[in-house]
């Protein structure tokens, strides 16, 4: 007997969850299987939309989003959805962040401080990024921590400087106050920080986030705003950015880094927090898919691996949520690129030396692989037919789009997702 | 005047800096002058094989007696360079039989250790190679590090008083009554170590004599001159696979071919490689048959590359000289012989002597033979003592051991920091500061980054090149970054962004060849951190325009101070936890 419901969706990325959370919306019965690692833990935990017009290299970042669908080639995701399913994607996901997300009031972008130093264009952004938006022109201290390799606070607040924002930079740097092993990871700071556990520092009892804050006090001067690695909690990030605001009586903000990445970890926490609440059913950490089953163009069943048996899982529409290449959703070998599950078409250049640009942040071909959809989210192949009546695809396994160059990840994911759940609900 | 004589050595790979070595501590005045990094040109594309002689017994055994030599040396002067792999010529059923015993005898003949292995005894050892295999030849070939070997050799001339210049071109030779006298140089950014942003100068060097060691650049710098030599550029491709599927250098037991030798070096195993002669030793195709017959050829001995991951491929040339006339058609008929030429006694015009061909094996052989030459033209006695005398990091063989314990480096970081910094383990470690792991891959720290950048400038491909960080398996991904961070603060953050697209850029050029499966979601992943997280492929600090902050959102707490009261601290906090307690 398989295991039965309304919605398969394969893939726990933001494509999946979105998917999952559209369809519940819509009423179906929704199951969501994913294999062990997310990718969320890779990604900064912004929600991005549309940061820049592709095909435009040398121009700014694009100020509105949702302004910029209508220019888009008609091939591009949101060509294909459409602006309202993009705003009504964003609207289900702010629903489910609740205030632990910003930007909802406004269409504009926002411009992040990244760790690399540069800022980047999003949509949505963590409430604890808020406070460090380039756009304010509140003086900002970065502070980072001498074991930390990944984010350098002067490098940083420099870099600030040269790309022109309106505010005065600095930088600090601080032991922490308990010492980390030198190479431990962010997770380690973060959990400290939630745990706040006493530490002694100069024969004083103290608490790690009271040390924390008497060792940038002194390096604060007249900043308004204290930038710090996203590194201030797992569990609790709320109730340390405000104990670390009123210690040092500046706003507290972090800059989004990775990997791995707090804020993605938090990120993920939420929305399968969100999913569980809404009814539907998560299977994480399982095995990969290794077969199906179809008949006329109608998938029965797929077979997902456990411990090297193959187990049925029946629905009557499926959502194919796995990714690009990056991902996993889209395999290569010498010979040319695959989607691995369900076979679907995936154009290519056929020689391999066409798939990328010799410039590393040129154009690259490889960076565009996936499945090609039609206007109901449907894989097709070559011919242009669909290759499933029930198969739908959300998030980076559509092709046709760069989006690291777009800064588009997280909203084509959001925006297909929701858009596959929503229709996968209808017909179920 | 200085009756000390100068020498100026151009180029700054194994010939160059072993020259460079040698010449210093027989006494000369050294200055040497590379145009790039040190093993900028051939040295630092080769595929890491220390020769036992075993490839040259049959076609080549004055090259091939002169390997055996020099390897037996190195492992005494270059311990932190080399790692002892032992290796074997395998023979598959469709290799002749003629040719193995040809190889054995030519072994023999060269004095070079040989011990044959049946098929089980070599799958033994090397349990990945193919079942079908007929016997095996062992021999002492080794693994050795061309950047650690030429950054010892260039301290160590340095410790004798050499002036060594890199990213320093020659841009002519000054030529004074027919006579060599010195060269025109222009340094990238002024003198001293490699230092962005920094103006660039053009300054003469005079000199008593100039060698030219320029490898595949030789005749170039020598046409400055009015000097013909025909260097003939031979191209060969070297793919890097993932892990080490093999432990031993593996090489085919069949006469000159391509894709006949895989060698493990550090993380990696290396699989090489073709020969193709090239018109310009800095432009060439690189091509995908060459990558795809490494793998394919290769796999014939070591089943599992076929479908294993590579991370890059790099190409190498080989700097091949045949005296005028020899008339050879195909480059792998060209011998790999080195060759001296006074250009006094062959072209008549003195102040100059050329060393050309050769091989990183034997680069302590040409050194010392071109100094002799020098030696004898200056009158000066002081014999060669480069093959008794450690370089830098190999003095004490007991010193990795003490700096292991005293430093606590038992630890799998530990052991691979002092296998590459050899005796020098314990000044380079010894800091009271924090030391985080820079590069996970590599597993290199912090001590050893600042270390390079001392010697090196802000150049994160010289930091590289002496740490090995950035050469794993995610080819700088997570690391390129966090090294240029620390250049900082003692390099601006200009120089040091400037730094990272240097390196960035050529990560990419070798994973370009390793662009499908794993590796091509490893480049995905690469490519959205630094690009979507990051966004350093469109950073506003980049461009000449201004970017108009006041567009975009500035944050509900701006929103809320100009629309609202001002009140502190309101809705900086999203709250999204209640309150919290102090």
């Amino acid at each position: 007997m398989a295991i039965d419901s309304d919605v398969l969706v394969i893939g726990g990325g933001i494509a999946g969850i979105s998917s999952a959370l559209a369809a519940r919306q819509a009423g179906a019965d929704v199951r969501l299987v994913s294999e062990a690692e997310t990718t969320l833990h890779h990604a900064s935990g912004l929600l991005d939309v549309l940061g820049y017009h592709p095909n435009a290299a040398g121009e700014g970042p694009v100020v509105d989003p949702f302004d910029a669908i209508a220019d888009l080639p008609d091939s591009h995701p949101y060509a294909i959805v459409g602006e309202s399913a993009v705003r009504d994607g964003l609207a289900l996901l702010d629903d489910a962040l609740g205030e632990a997300y910003q930007g909802s009031y406004t269409d504009a972008n926002a411009l992040v401080p990244t760790h690399g130093g540069t800022v980047k264009p999003t949509a949505r952004y963590p409430a604890s990024v808020a406070a460090g938006l380039a756009s304010d022109d509140r003086e900002m201290v970065l502070v980072d921590f001498e074991r930390l390799t990944g984010f350098d606070a002067g490098v940083a607040a420099d870099h600030l400087a040269a790309a022109g924002i309106p505010a005065d930079t600095s930088a600090a740097t601080v032991e922490f106050p308990i010492v980390v092993r030198d190479d431990a990871k962010v997770t380690r700071y973060a959990h400290l920080l939630d745990e706040n556990p006493t530490v002694t520092v100069e024969g004083r009892e103290r608490r790690v986030r009271a040390a924390l804050a008497d060792a940038i006090e002194p390096h604060v001067g007249d900043a308004e705003r204290v930038g710090f690695p996203a590194v201030l909690g797992v569990d609790h990030p709320a109730e340390i950015r405000a104990e670390l605001q009123d210690r040092l009586d500046a706003a507290i903000f972090e800059v989004p880094m990775g990997p791995p990445s707090v804020p993605g970890l938090r990120l993920e926490d939420r929305l399968y927090a969100a999913l569980d609440d809404a009814g539907g059913r998560i299977e994480a950490g399982g095995g990969p898919i290794v077969g199906f089953d179809a008949t006329e163009g109608t998938i029965s069943e797929v077979y997902l691996d456990r411990s090297g048996s193959p187990i049925p899982y029946a629905a009557d529409q499926y959502v194919l949520a796995t990714g690009d290449v990056a991902g996993g959703g889209i395999d290569s070998d010498r010979e040319g690129v695959t989607e691995p599950i369900f076979g679907c078409h995936v154009p290519h250049p056929t020689d391999r030396y066409e798939w990328f640009d010799e410039a590393a942040f040129g154009d690259h071909d490889f960076a565009e692989f996936g499945v090609v959809i039609d206007e109901m989210l449907r894989p097709v192949a070559e011919t242009g037919d669909p290759e499933f009546s029930n198969l739908r695809a959300a998030g980076a396994v559509i092709g046709g789009y760069d989006y690291p160059a777009e800064k588009s990840a997280s909203g084509v994911s959001i925006a297909t997702g929701y858009a596959a759940g929503r229709q996968a609900a209808r017909e179920a | 005047m200085n009756n000390t004589p100068h020498v100026v050595v151009v180029g700054g790979g194994s010939t160059g800096v072993g020259i460079a070595r040698d010449a210093a501590m027989r006494g000369f005045e050294v200055t040497l002058v590379e145009k790039g990094n040190l093993t900028h040109g051939t040295t630092g594309r080769m595929h890491g094989l220390l020769h036992s002689g075993g490839r040259y017994a049959v076609s080549d055994q004055e090259s091939a007696r002169e390997c055996i030599e020099e390897n037996m040396i190195l492992r005494e002067i270059a311990t932190h360079c080399v790692e002892d792999t032992g290796g074997l010529f395998v023979k598959r059923p469709e290799d002749t039989e003629e040719y193995y015993q040809e190889k054995l005898e030519g072994l023999r003949a060269c004095s070079i250790p040989a011990t044959e292995l049946t098929a089980a005894e070599a799958r033994a050892r090397e349990p990945y190679l193919a079942k079908d295999i007929d016997k095996a030849i062992e021999v002492p070939d080794g693994a050795i590090d061309p950047f650690r070997l030429c950054v010892a050799n260039a301290k160590s001339a340095q410790n004798h008083g050499a002036r060594v210049e890199t990213f320093s071109e020659v841009t002519d030779l000054l030529v004074e009554d027919g006579e060599i006298v010195g060269v025109e140089v222009t340094h990238e950014s002024g003198s001293g170590n490699h230092v962005h942003g920094v103006e660039g100068a053009v300054e003469e060097i005079r000199a008593d004599h100039v060698v030219n060691a320029a490898g595949a650049w030789t005749g170039e710098l020598a046409a400055m001159a009015d000097i013909d030599v025909e260097v003939r550029p031979s191209k060969g491709v070297m793919t890097i696979m993932n892990v080490r599927q093999v432990d031993t250098v593996i090489n085919r037991c069949k006469p000159k071919g391509d894709a006949d030798i895989v060698v493990p070096h550090e993380t990696t195993a290396i699989l090489g490689t073709t020969d193709e002669e090239v018109s310009d030793p800095a432009e060439y195709p690189e091509e995908q048959w060459e990558v795809d017959l490494m793998i394919e050829e290769l796999g014939k001995l070591v089943p599992i590359l076929e479908d294993a991951r590579t991370i890059r491929s790099f190409w190498g040339v080989r700097p091949l000289y045949e005296p005028p006339d020899t008339g050879t058609d195909d480059p792998t008929d060209i011998t790999r012989q080195f060759f001296l030429l006074d250009h006094d006694e062959r072209d008549d015009r003195p102040g100059m002597t050329t060393i050309v061909g050769g091989k990183l094996t034997t680069y302590r052989l040409m050194a010392e033979q071109l100094v002799d030459h020098l030696a004898e033209k200056f009158g000066i006695e002081a014999a060669c003592r480069t093959a008794e005398e450690p370089l830098p990091g190999s003095e004490d063989e007991g010193a990795i051991e003490a700096a292991m314990n005293e430093f606590g480096l038992r630890s799998p970081i530990g052991k691979r920091s002092a296998e590459r910094l050899g005796s020098r383990t314990a000044d380079v470690l010894d800091t009271d500061e924090p030391n985080p792991v820079v590069c996970g891959c590599e597993a290199v720290t912090r001590a050893e980054v600042q270390d390079a950048i001392e010697e090196s400038g802000s150049n994160l491909n010289a930091v590289r090149i002496r740490t090995r960080a950035s050469m794993g398996n995610c080819q700088g991904g997570f690391c390129s970054h966090r090294m240029a961070n620390e250049l900082h603060p003692d390099y601006d953050e200009r120089q040091a962004r400037t730094a990272l697209d240097e390196l960035y850029q050529e990560r990419w050029k070798g994973q370009r060849h390793a662009l499908w499966g794993e590796q091509l979601g490893q480049a995905m992943i690469t490519y959205a951190m630094h690009a979507l997280t990051m966004n350093r492929d469109r950073d506003p600090a980049a461009t000449e325009d201004s970017l108009d902050f006041g567009a975009f959102d500035a944050g509900p707490s701006t929103e809320a101070r100009t629309t609202a009261d001002e009140s502190a601290g309101i809705a900086t906090d999203g709250g999204e936890e209640g309150t919290h307690g102090d």
